[in-house]
């Protein structure tokens, strides 16, 4: 297999963005991400896009094309595809344009996600956020996508005394990271009171725990690392890559409180990259919702099953802790354009290995995990970098 | 969108009466029942025969959901919960015939057949399971 780097990086700000579509938005991420790698158009040999649902949310399927489109490559005919899985679609574009240039095939691809969450009403937002979770045998009762998380955290909270707190704590840390990130949707900080005061959505969640409805797009190049000094000083080398799946409702799992596809993806990347969650300097995982990124940071090893709550109230996971995590402010303030979302954490990622992210930057930070989950964990994906 | 009826009356017999199957291979019950057995794989094939699960079992974790889907919206705030059946397979489901707040993990429940939502005023009623505190 060949070594692949990430050479550009591109973002645009999540929000509610009104006055921009879905092709102005891939667009500008994919512009950036171009000039920052120093490529031109001819030098592409393939697009990968990450969208969960554009069909639901603004009536367009087949989406690979319209981005090559909207980039102004129709007349080079590069090969366009979009990828899904869920939440953890942008994750997955990623993966396949890695495995694409490890394998030999592709030189140099683009990499884009992108979801647009805001040209529908909030109540048809929730119902296409339920198209992640079993639509005959979960979403027919009843069940919303916060609900299966609500449920994950009720037996977290029975099985190892985790507290509504905790959870808060969460959102607390990921919203005072968010005020130091330029792109991010939520810039203000909140209390622990204010979290746990929020409106409920899904008890023991409130609005306060939960990721907002948004609209962004993030895009990426990467390069067959044998090359990419060509085009930077600073590749950023992708050292793993794993994915993994389980069943597609929550009740189907081996335990409610574990999600086995990260357990899985994290052993496919550490083994393939040779470290251990000892090593991991800088992480973004897929809070979602609070009692996510508990469950995240336990799955992922950083600290033993059942001590996610403790951990952040210990503020092992905050920026100048042992292990930060979600520098960017993470879905949860960073904002969740579901199918950017996994590009989005690369980039934050890459930022932080060519220490470059400002009043973020985590000190020597030189090996970096991002964590995207798909559904109510049925799809994971997890990619390790380092710098070079 | 509208639905064709027949997605929904396919799956009549496991919604109305909790029809599961079990592979005669390992024994293992399975709810909705299965094409094949995942842990027999090519073994089971041919091999599941449907069963009738007692609808009785008890509550693994829960919700209460505020915010819903539009569907649902009329029905906030209601309970909703992983049920393991006695027979071994967990079934997503409302709880319903108690206050929400008296849903508790473990709590013995049982099934009962409801209306489950309608598509507006003019469409379908969907009917199917959901649990109560058992008697």
């Amino acid at each position: 297999m060949r070594e692949v780097a990430v050479i550009g990086i591109g973002i645009t700000k999540f929000g509610e963005l009104w006055d921009k579509s879905f092709r102005q938005l891939i667009a500008e991420a994919g512009s950036k991400a171009i000039f920052d790698a120093g490529i031109e158009g001819k030098d592409i040999d393939a697009l990968y896009i990450g969208s969960m649902s554009s069909g639901r949310f603004i009536g367009q399927e087949h989406v690979g094309a319209l981005v090559a489109d909207a980039a102004g490559f129709s007349h080079l005919h590069i090969p366009a595809t979009r990828i899904e899985g869920a939440c953890a679609s942008g994750g997955l574009a990623v993966r396949q344009g890695y495995l694409s240039i490890a394998s030999g095939v592709n030189d140099i691809v683009v990499v884009g996600g992108i979801e647009k969450m805001n040209d529908v009403a909030g109540a048809s937002a929730t119902e296409t956020l339920a198209t992640a979770a079993d639509q005959e045998w979960e979403a027919f009762f009843g069940a919303t996508f916060p609900g299966l998380y609500a449920m994950i955290a009720t037996r977290h909270m029975h099985d190892y005394g985790t507290t509504k707190e905790q959870l808060a704590q969460v959102a607390v840390k990921n919203h005072a990271n968010g005020a130091k990130n330029p792109y991010a949707q939520y810039k203000f900080e909140v209390t622990v009171e204010q979290v746990m005061a929020a409106v409920p959505v899904a008890h023991p969640l409130g609005l306060l725990d939960c990721s907002p409805v948004s609209d962004g797009a993030a895009a990426i190049v990467l390069c067959a690392m044998d090359k990419a000094k060509e085009f930077t000083d600073k590749p950023v080398k992708i050292i793993a890559s794993g994915q993994a799946s389980d069943t597609l409702p929550l009740h189907g799992r081996r335990d409610i409180t574990t999600l086995d596809a990260t357990v899985h993806a994290a052993k496919m990347a550490y083994k393939q990259a040779n470290v251990t969650p000892k090593d991991i300097d800088v992480a973004e995982v897929h809070d979602c919702f609070t009692i996510a990124e508990i469950c995240a940071i336990e799955d992922l090893g950083f600290v033993e099953k059942g001590k996610g709550g403790k951990a952040v109230e210990e503020n092992i996971t905050t920026l100048d802790g042992e292990i930060p995590v979600n520098t960017s402010g993470g879905l949860k303030a960073k904002g969740h354009p579901v199918g950017a979302t996994g590009v989005a954490q690369i980039i934050e990622i890459v930022e932080q290995l060519r220490g470059e992210a400002d009043k973020r930057q985590v000190e020597d930070a030189r090996i970096g995990l991002a964590h995207n989950v798909g559904g109510s964990g049925a799809t994971c994906v997890i990619h390790i970098l380092e710098a070079i | 969108m509208k639905e064709s009826v027949a997605r929904f009356w396919r799956e009549i017999p496991q919604r109305y009466n909790i029809i599961g199957n079990k592979c005669t291979v390992c024994g293992r019950v399975f709810f909705p029942p299965r094409e094949s057995c995942p842990y027999c794989r090519r073994k089971s094939l041919g091999k599941m025969q449907k069963i009738q699960l007692s609808g009785k079992g008890k509550i693994v974790t829960y919700t209460i959901i505020h915010s819903a889907t539009e569907d649902f919206e009329d029905q906030v705030p209601y309970p909703i919960a992983i049920v393991e059946l006695d027979e071994g397979p967990r079934i997503t489901a409302q709880i319903v015939d108690c206050k929400p707040e008296d849903v508790k993990i473990d709590m013995r429940v049982e099934s009962t057949f409801r209306k489950i939502r309608q598509d507006g005023s003019t469409g379908a009623i969907y009917y199917g399971y959901k649990f109560r505190p058992m008697r």
